[in-house]
C-alpha cells in the first residue's frame, strides 16, 4: 500500500505500482484538471506539483510517490485565483486550453525558482510544455506579468 | 438565405434548458448549399423536438429565464477558436442583452440546430444572420410586451441592456419581468426586425474573452477527456497498423493477467470506403486507462495487410513527382500556356513537396458512450455531432435519432475531430459490454491511425517577359483526394479541393492553366486546418517569389504587380466547378483590391525594405485567400551558421470582413503562424511497409516556444463586409512566406517540407 497526500488530503493506494501518478489521479480521484496528452513526459499537459517541483504525472510511478505530497491544478490556489492564472485570464492565454493546466503548473513552479525570468528562463522553464493552438508568445507575457518583469 | 421564426415556447422543447413559461425561439435558415449538401432531403426531427420539415435547415435558439437569465445554445463545436463564445455574442448584441447575464448552453447534436459541423472556417460567417434575427426578434417581442404593459406606442419605446425604457414615463422593465409576457406576443415578421448600427454595438467588433476561460485555467473545463460516469469502463483498442488491416490471431488471454483488464473484445474491419468507420482491431476493456494500455500490450496480435502494406512514402513521393510532370486535368484555362511557352522565351519551373501531416491535436480521440435497449448516448468531442449520430448510427445499426451525442469541450481538434471513428468505437463497445465505456486513444494511436493531411507533389511552370512578370503560368498539383474517404476508385482531387488556394489563384495572368494529376490514397486522407490550401499556398507563393527574385525585382512590388489592378476576379467564368467556399460570388467576390490591401499594410507594418537586416536574416512574403479571408505574412528569420532557423518576427495582415471578436481573431493568427513553423520545421508523416513510422512528439515534433515565432503581430482590416473566416487563414501563407524569408536570408530555396530535409549550410 501506498501512502501519499494529494492536494491536502492523505490518500492510500493499493493497485500497481506501476500505474503512473496521471491515471492515479484521473481515474481514481477523478481530478481532470490534470491532462493526458502523450504518456511519455513529452508535452507536460499532466504537469503537477511533487514537494513543490513540477513533474509529469504520465511518467511518474505510483511507487515513486511514496510519502510524497502532490498538488495539483485544483488546489494550486487555496482562496480564489493564483496570480498566475489570473494573468493567463487577463492575457487571454488559452485557445482550446486543453494543455494550460499543465502550462499554468509548470509556469508557477519556474517562478519559484526564477522570480524575475528573462526570456531564456521562461524559454528553458517552459521548453517542456507544448502548445498545440500556439499559444506561446501569450504564455511567456503572462508570465512576465506575473513576475512584474516588464514584457 | 431564407429564413423563418416561429414561437415555439409552448411546445416545451429543449428539456431543461429553460424553466416554463419563459421565452422561447427557434429561427430557421434555409441556405440553398444546405439542400444540395443534403440531397434535397429534409431531416426528420428526433421525438421531443418540434417536427417540421424545415428542421433540416440551421436554426439557432435563444431562451430568457424569469430571473432575467439569457440562455443562448452554442450549436457549434468549441476547440479552441472561441466561437462558442464569438457566435452567442452576435445574438446577445441584437438582443440588446448584458453579457454577464448570458449563460451558454452547448447543443447536442440535431439537425435542427443546422449545419454543426465546426469546420471550414465558417461558424460566425453562416450565423451571423441567424443569431442576429433571433436576438432582435426577442428584443422585439420584449419591447411589445412592454409597451403593451404600459399602454404607450410600441415606437416610443427602446431596449438599454437587458431593460425596455419608456423614457417620456421614465418607466423601466427588466427582460426577467418581462420574458412570460412577451412569450404571448407574435413573433414579428423578418421585415419587422430592427438592427442596430455599427456606433449601437457593444459586442460585435469589440469582442468578449471566451466563456469557459476561468474554468480553462482552474482545470474545472470539462474536455472530452474529462467525462465520467459511475462504474464506466475503459478502453483500448490494438488497431490494424495498415488501413484495411485485418486481425489473424491475438491472444484472448494474456491481457487478462494485467490487474483490472475485463475483457477483450475484437471490432470488426470496416468495409471500403472507410468513410468514418472504426478501424477495426482488438479492444481491451479495463477499470482504468492505464490497465487497458498495459493489457494491449499483452494483445500479440497478427495483422493480415491487405493491399495498402505496399505503401512507402519515399517511392510514392517519386511517383507523385513524375506525375506532376505530366499533363493532368485541367481546373481552368485562361488563353493557351503551350502556344506562349512554345515562342521560345524564358522559361522557369519550379517542383514542390509537402508531406503527410498529423493533427496532433493536445487532445488524443476519446468518447464516452452508454448503450441502453437500442439506444445510446455519447459524449465526444467531435467537430461533428451529427456525423457522429450518422457514423454511430450505421455501425450499430440504429436510427440515428437513437444515438444521443453530447458535446464537451475540445482539446484542440483542427479537423481530426471531424471524423468520428473514436466514437463509434465507444458506442460499439459499449453494447458489447452492456456497460458504459469510455475509449482512450494514446498519442501513438492519435499519430498511426489519424486522417493525415495529404501529402502534395506540385509542378509550375512560367514564361515571362522582359521585365520578368509571366506571359504565362501552368501549375498542377498531385495529391490523393479526401473523396476517397467516402467513395472507391477515387483516382483525382476534387473541385473542392481545387478550389483551396489552387484554381482560385487571382494573379494577373494572360495565359493560365491550373491542372491536376491522378493520385491513389493508401492511408485515410483528411481535412486538416485550411486543407488543400497548405501546399498549394506553399507551391503558388514560393513560386512566386522565385519569380521576383529571377526578374532581380523586390518580392512586394513583383507581388502586386503579378496580383495586377484592383479587380473582382471571377474565377468560375474559367473554373467552371470553382465553388468559392460554397458562397456566391456576388456576396463574397475575389477582390484583389482586398488582396492588395492586405499586402501594403504587412509590408508597412513589417517595415519591408526598411528595417536594416543583420547577417543570417530575411524577410520573406507572401499573401493568400482562404476560407474568403484575405492574409498576408511577412515572416522574418534569422539563420545562423549550423543552420538554424530563428523567428523573430511575423507581421500578419487580414481582411476577414466584419470581424466579431478581435482579441480571438488576433489569437488565431498567432497560433496559425506557430502551427505553420511546425509544419515548415518538422511537420512529416511518413509510412513504412503500409505503417505510419511516427508515434508521438519525440518523432513527430511540433512547435515548442523556441521554435515558434518570438512575436506574431495582427492587422485586422476594419470592414462591415459580410464576415468571413478566422480559424484557418492564418496558416497557408506562413509557410511560403518563411520560406522565402530563408531564401532571403541564405540563398536557399527550400522547395520541399519540412525544413528539416534541406541543409541551409554551405
Amino acid at each position: 500500500m501506498i501512502q501519499l497526500k494529494v492536494n491536502g488530503e492523505s490518500r492510500s493506494f493499493e493497485g500497481d505500482p506501476q500505474m503512473p501518478l496521471l491515471w492515479y489521479l484521473r481515474d481514481k480521484l477523478e481530478l481532470t484538471g490534470t491532462k493526458f496528452g502523450c504518456g511519455m513526459a513529452l508535452c507536460g499537459a499532466c504537469t503537477v506539483h511533487l514537494n513543490g517541483r513540477a513533474v509529469r504525472s504520465c511518467s511518474t510511478p505510483m511507487s515513486s510517490v511514496a510519502d510524497k505530497e502532490i498538488v495539483t491544478i485544483e488546489a494550486i490556489s487555496q482562496n480564489g485565483l493564483h496570480p498566475v492564472q489570473q494573468k493567463w485570464i487577463e492575457f487571454n492565454v488559452p485557445q482550446c486550453g486543453y494543455c494550460q493546466t499543465g502550462q499554468i503548473m509548470q509556469a508557477i513552479a519556474l517562478l519559484k525558482q526564477k522570480p524575475k525570468p528573462t526570456d531564456q528562463d521562461i524559454e528553458t522553464g517552459m521548453a517542456g510544455n507544448i502548445c498545440r493552438c500556439g499559444t506561446y508568445q501569450r504564455i511567456r507575457a503572462a508570465i512576465k506579468a506575473a513576475a512584474g518583469v516588464t514584457a | 438565405m431564407n429564413s423563418s421564426i416561429t414561437n415555439v415556447s409552448r411546445r416545451g422543447f429543449i428539456k431543461g434548458l429553460v424553466s416554463s413559461g419563459a421565452l422561447v425561439l427557434s429561427v430557421q435558415l434555409l441556405p440553398e448549399t444546405l439542400w444540395a449538401d443534403k440531397g434535397g432531403t429534409a431531416v426528420e426531427a428526433i421525438p421531443g423536438s418540434r417536427v417540421d420539415a424545415a428542421a433540416l435547415h440551421p436554426t439557432a435558439f435563444v431562451g430568457i429565464d424569469g430571473d432575467g437569465t439569457v440562455w443562448i445554445i452554442a450549436g457549434r463545436s468549441e476547440m479552441g477558436t472561441t466561437s462558442r463564445t464569438s457566435v452567442p455574442l452576435i445574438l446577445a448584441e441584437e438582443l440588446d442583452a448584458d453579457w454577464t447575464k448570458v449563460k451558454i448552453e452547448q447543443a447536442v447534436g440535431d439537425a435542427k440546430y443546422g449545419d454543426q459541423d465546426t469546420d471550414g472556417s465558417h461558424s460566425v460567417r453562416s450565423f451571423y444572420d441567424v443569431m442576429r434575427e433571433s436576438g432582435a426578434t426577442a428584443r422585439l417581442m420584449l419591447l411589445r410586451a412592454a409597451a403593451q404593459q404600459w399602454g404607450v406606442p410600441e415606437s416610443e419605446c427602446t431596449s438599454d441592456l437587458h431593460m425596455i425604457v419608456h423614457k417620456k414615463t421614465n418607466r423601466r422593465a427588466g427582460y426577467g419581468e418581462l420574458a412570460a409576457k412577451a412569450a404571448k406576443q407574435p413573433v414579428p415578421k423578418k421585415e419587422e426586425l430592427k438592427f442596430k448600427p455599427k456606433s449601437a454595438r457593444r459586442y460585435v467588433g469589440k469582442g468578449a474573452k471566451s466563456y469557459d476561460l476561468n474554468e480553462i485555467v482552474t482545470g474545472k473545463a470539462g474536455y472530452g477527456m474529462d467525462v465520467h460516469m459511475p462504474a464506466m469502463l475503459f478502453a483500448s483498442v490494438e488497431h490494424p497498423p495498415v488501413l484495411g488491416g485485418k486481425v489473424k490471431s491475438y491472444d484472448e488471454k494474456a491481457p487478462l493477467q494485467v490487474a483490472g483488464v475485463k475483457q477483450t473484445i475484437p471490432i470488426q474491419p470496416f468495409k471500403p470506403p472507410h468513410h468514418f468507420q472504426p478501424l477495426g482491431g482488438v479492444a481491451v476493456i479495463a477499470d482504468n486507462t492505464w490497465a487497458a494500455f498495459e493489457g494491449r500490450k499483452k494483445l500479440n496480435v497478427s495483422w493480415e495487410n491487405g493491399p495498402h502494406g505496399e505503401y512507402n512514402s519515399e517511392q510514392y513521393k517519386k511517383q507523385l513527382q513524375e506525375t506532376a510532370r505530366k499533363t493532368g486535368k485541367v481546373a481552368r484555362n485562361i488563353g493557351d500556356v503551350d502556344a506562349e511557352f512554345a515562342k521560345g522565351g524564358k522559361v522557369i519551373e519550379a517542383e514542390y513537396y509537402v508531406p503527410h501531416l498529423s493533427h496532433a491535436q493536445m487532445e488524443p480521440p476519446v468518447a464516452l458512450a452508454d448503450y441502453r435497449d437500442g439506444k445510446v448516448e455519447v459524449w465526444a468531442p467531435s467537430q461533428s455531432p451529427q456525423g457522429a449520430q450518422e457514423t454511430i448510427g450505421q455501425v450499430l445499426g440504429i436510427p440515428k435519432e437513437n444515438v444521443l451525442v453530447h458535446v464537451p469541450l475540445l482539446g484542440g481538434g483542427f479537423g481530426r475531430k471531424s471524423k468520428p471513428d473514436f466514437a463509434a468505437e465507444a458506442a460499439l463497445l459499449s453494447k458489447a459490454t452492456g456497460k458504459p465505456v469510455k475509449v482512450v486513444w494514446s498519442r501513438e494511436d492519435d499519430i498511426h491511425f489519424g486522417f493525415y493531411h495529404a501529402v502534395a507533389a506540385m509542378y509550375m511552370k512560367a514564361s515571362v517577359d522582359g521585365k520578368g512578370k509571366p506571359t504565362a503560368w501552368l501549375q498542377r498539383s498531385v495529391f490523393p483526394s479526401i473523396d476517397s474517404t467516402f467513395a472507391n476508385d477515387v483516382h483525382y482531387g476534387s473541385a473542392g479541393e481545387l478550389g483551396l488556394g489552387w484554381t482560385d489563384l487571382p494573379f494577373d495572368l494572360p495565359n493560365h492553366r491550373v491542372e491536376n494529376g491522378q493520385a491513389d490514397h493508401h492511408v485515410r486522407i483528411g481535412w486538416f486546418r485550411s486543407v488543400a490550401n497548405i501546399y498549394h499556398a506553399f507551391a503558388a507563393h514560393s513560386f512566386a517569389d522565385e519569380l521576383a527574385h529571377n526578374a532581380g525585382r523586390d518580392p512586394v512590388e513583383y507581388l502586386l504587380d503579378l496580383l495586377g489592378p484592383a479587380r473582382i476576379v471571377d474565377v468560375k467564368a474559367s473554373a467552371p466547378e470553382y465553388d468559392n467556399y460554397g458562397t456566391p460570388p456576388a456576396d463574397y467576390p475575389l477582390d484583389t483590391a482586398r488582396m492588395r490591401r492586405v499586402v501594403e499594410i504587412a509590408a508597412e507594418k513589417s517595415g519591408w525594405g526598411k528595417k536594416k537586416l543583420g547577417k543570417g536574416a530575411g524577410m520573406g512574403i507572401a499573401v493568400h485567400r482562404s476560407f474568403l479571408t484575405y492574409v498576408a505574412s511577412v515572416v522574418e528569420v534569422e539563420v545562423d551558421d549550423k543552420g538554424e532557423v530563428k523567428i523573430p518576427a511575423v507581421h500578419t495582415a487580414l481582411d476577414a470582413g466584419l470581424v466579431v471578436n478581435p482579441e480571438a481573431t488576433r489569437s488565431q493568427f498567432e497560433g496559425a503562424a506557430v502551427m505553420g513553423a511546425s509544419l515548415v520545421r518538422t511537420g512529416s508523416i511518413t509510412a513504412k511497409d503500409g505503417a505510419i513510422e511516427q508515434s508521438n512528439f519525440h518523432d513527430y515534433p511540433v512547435a515548442r516556444m523556441k521554435d515558434a515565432p518570438y512575436h506574431t503581430s495582427v492587422y485586422i482590416v476594419d470592414s462591415e463586409a459580410p464576415p468571413a473566416g478566422v480559424g484557418e487563414p492564418g496558416l497557408p501563407p506562413f509557410a511560403p512566406a518563411m520560406c522565402n524569408a530563408i531564401f532571403q536570408a541564405t540563398g536557399k530555396r527550400v522547395r520541399e517540407l519540412p525544413l528539416a530535409n534541406t541543409s541551409l549550410t554551405a
